[in-house]
């Protein structure tokens, strides 16, 4: 592994470079609109030029859910999978056809969210209609994601034949089961898009099947998620511990973890659609099984991290209990920042079991305490460890440095963020307790006592947001210096190894049929009756809606 | 594949709390009736009036049995519609007497809506062509503000009610 | 915090790499935070 030291061919590096200049302009934009709408929410501030509340909601969702996330993602398992297994001219061409196809879908999708045609926010909410532009643009972003995969995919099977016998690299292996996942999870939206939304869209088909749009989103609304998440679990796995100066734990049950994380992403759904009507209760309740299954890769991550840590430390003499979490690296920012991000799945795991229990999902379902929720988990663990791996990824990709000064200005950025988002999230998870609903512009609703109480958390959340922002634009800045001003010098690449000793990997851990055949029985076994329910118990389909998010 | 001792204890620990939740919850849910809402019973959203509950003159609060009352409410963008008072005015207002058992009945006749009597766990998706139903008891007074919790339109905000329960 | 194991006074460098016992007081505090979290939250649940 002593290729990490090296830096990148140009040629590749700008690659990988290109899918970070458009995640961090996704920053910038996403990170404003984030802004105005706490502004707008403390019903203290009026949005300027009639700009309409749920169009910047929608952009901003858009940007930083699907935009700024695929791209980051994208761009950083290039950069694991070159460092790792390599990549060859013909895949860095269809690479770059996937990048331009995907920026093709974002300026499309974009374009037509902020000129007001698609205030429909990132879940689409049939019956209400967007501009057509706006399916076909997503549909753009999905396709150029799968062009990826499948170039993913082709670099590790070229790896595989040259080296017979021998174990996958380990974060290729890791990122070829979030590719995996991303391409079964996003073939529910995909068909979604393409047979129901566009045809209706255009006026070829009458009338839409509301929950049946709405359960091929969540089929892959979840396992988005967790595909936002398993690239901070790499980092977590196979980074970190060579950042903190320490070897992996275990390189099978980190290949297990994300095993299990394959196979129980998608089979869960339906737990975000526990109060809808049109959907059999038993199997909202299995499915709410399956989902418990997947807290338990995450129980292993838990575990594995601290032995990281506690071994590292160990190996350094620290002896007494809990002298080795002392003496982490913590002035270290690509340490702390995703440390940062480990702490925040604590509530938001704990939270997200909450939201995933059945009835007790009506305490908080569609309430801002799940806005609350994934701004700890989208928006703290998985962002916060992003940015711990831009600290070293860029400067490694440009051929500049981290400097002391940089690496300052990111604890401070880290430390502006946590202070942020406990106001906000925390602001929001009470107020989410207390009834007060997401995705709502400011409102007095009937008045009294309990919005008066909502609106007070609402402003919490305006300084939160604020403080926010100031965190996004000192990132910005940060990338910036990293990208085009620090001086020049090599950056390393952290990539852990194993232990000399190391226990060998189980030969069935990268059965892919094994376990892409377990994937789909389970998904086939959550679905296949209660889809089949709603296609027959269909009540008639709905026409579209143009007039309530003001298309003329 | 070799875990650590603790590491067994740990994952061992973790699951049978897991499992301990789906007990409960399942119990509950399975046992004692409470699911979240899933009624299954679909409805044409163009014509909702077709359906006795959703009648103009069937809406709003209606007591059905001594401390029983059945709510009925049809939702559309950006307005619940509980029926009319004696002088033709909309109601906005539901008073129920605290411990009193209701069964909120809603529908849509246009796009997504959602039903929640903030503060209490009457908290139901309301979409096209379905009927959504929840019975609770009412169990603390107060005055709870009904907001509709999912996305309609721009004027999804402006979309609400309130339940009074008293004393 | 801080204070010293006995049985690790002299630990041979394969021990020491083994020794996880902070390891597992965290994931326990983790995991009770995790009950204690769901119960709360549960009871909050039935007293509406």
């Amino acid at each position: 592994m002593a290729t990490n030291q090296l830096p990148l061919a140009k040629k590749d590096a700008r690659l990988y470079m290109a899918f970070m200049y458009v995640t961090y302009t996704a920053l910038l934009v996403g990170g404003l609109m984030g802004l105005l709408q706490t502004l707008a929410r403390s019903g203290k501030y009026t949005l300027p030029f009639n700009i309409n509340y749920y169009t910047i909601l929608t952009v901003h969702g858009v940007i930083l859910g699907l935009v700024l996330t695929t791209f980051f993602i994208i761009g950083f398992q290039f950069s694991l999978m070159e460092k790792t297994v390599g990549i060859s001219d013909k895949q860095r061409k269809v690479a770059w056809l996937s990048f331009w196809v995907m920026v093709t879908g974002t300026i499309m999708a974009a374009i037509t969210i902020l000129i007001g045609e698609a205030s429909v926010l990132y879940t689409f909410y049939a019956p209400l209609r967007a501009h057509p532009a706006f399916y076909f643009g997503l549909a753009f972003v999905i396709i150029g994601s799968w062009i990826a995969a499948f170039v993913n995919f082709r670099q590790l099977y070229v790896w595989k034949k040259a080296h017979k016998g021998q174990k996958s690299p380990l974060l290729a292996f890791m990122v070829t089961i979030n590719m995996l996942m991303w391409f079964i999870a996003t073939i529910g939206v995909a068909t979604s898009v393409i047979i129901q939304f566009i045809p209706w869209s255009l006026g070829y088909a009458e009338t839409i099947n509301v929950l049946l749009s709405r359960t091929l989103f969540w089929y892959f609304g979840h396992p988005l998620v967790y595909f936002w998440l398993l690239p901070a679990y790499m980092a977590w796995y196979a980074i970190i511990p060579k950042i903190i100066g320490g070897k992996l734990f275990s390189d099978p049950l980190a290949r297990l973890a994300f095993i299990l994380l394959l196979l129980f992403s998608i089979p869960v759904g339906f737990h975000h659609q526990l109060t809808e009507p049109g959907i059999d209760p038993t199997w909202k309740f299995i499915q709410v099984v399956l989902t418990f299954m997947v807290i338990i890769p995450s129980l292993m991550t838990a575990f594995s991290i601290f032995a990281t840590f506690e071994i590292t430390g160990r190996k350094k003499g620290y002896k007494s209990l809990f002298g080795w979490f002392k003496k982490l690296p913590w002035k270290d920012v690509r340490f702390l920042a995703p440390f940062i991000g480990m702490a925040a799945f604590i509530p938001g795991g704990a939270g997200g079991i909450v939201n995933a229990s059945h009835q007790m999902n009506a305490l908080v379902h569609n309430t801002i305490w799940i806005t609350g929720h994934f701004h700890l988990t989208a928006a703290t663990t998985v962002i916060l460890t992003f940015f711990g791996i831009t600290y070293w990824l860029v400067p490694h990709l440009t051929g500049r440095r981290l400097t002391p000064r940089l690496n300052k200005l990111g604890i401070i950025q880290t430390f502006v963020w946590t202070v942020g988002m406990t106001i906000m999230s925390g602001a929001m998870h009470i107020q989410g307790l207390l009834g007060g609903p997401r995705r709502s512009n400011f409102s007095e609703y009937a008045g009294g006592e309990q919005v008066a109480t909502w609106i007070n958390y609402q402003i919490a959340q305006t300084v939160g947001g604020t403080i926010l922002f100031i965190g996004i634009l000192l990132m910005v800045y940060i990338f910036i210096q990293l990208t085009f001003f620090a001086p020049r010098g090599v950056e390393e690449f952290p990539i852990a190894e194993e232990e000399k000793n190391a226990e060998p990997t189980p030969k069935i851990l990268e059965n892919w049929y094994l376990w892409i055949g377990i994937t789909i029985a389970l998904i086939l076994f959550a679905y296949t009756i209660p889809v089949f329910d709603i296609l027959k118990h269909s009540p008639p389909g709905s026409p579209p809606f143009d007039w309530p998010i003001g298309r003329g | 594949m070799h875990l650590h001792k603790y590491e067994k204890i740990w994952l061992i620990f973790g699951m049978a709390s897991l499992v301990l939740f789906l007990l409960i919850i399942g119990f509950a849910a399975f046992w004692k009736g409470t699911h979240p809402q899933s009624h299954i019973e679909t409805i044409d959203p163009q014509n909702v009036e077709a359906h006795d509950a959703f009648k103009p003159e069937n809406l709003g609060i209606r007591e059905v049995a001594d401390g029983k009352y059945i709510v009925n409410i049809v939702a559309s963008a950006f307005n619940y519609d509980f029926g009319k008072d004696k002088e033709g005015n909309a109601i906005k207002t539901i008073r129920v007497p605290k411990g009193s058992t209701v069964l909120y009945q809603i529908t849509t006749k246009d796009v997504v809506h959602g039903f929640q009597v903030a503060g209490t766990n009457v908290n139901m998706m309301v979409e096209p062509g379905h009927i959504s139903r929840y019975e609770t008891v009412m169990k603390n007074t107060g005055e709870f503000t009904v907001v509709c919790n999912e996305y309609c339109g721009i004027g999804h905000h402006q979309m609400f009610g309130t339940v009074e329960v008293y004393e | 915090m801080g204070k010293e194991n006995p049985k690790q006074h002299q630990p041979s460098l394969h021990e020491s790499t083994h020794s996880l016992k902070g390891t597992f007081i965290a994931v326990m505090l983790l995991g009770i935070f995790i009950l204690v979290a769901w119960f709360g939250f549960y009871a909050l649940f039935l007293s509406r």
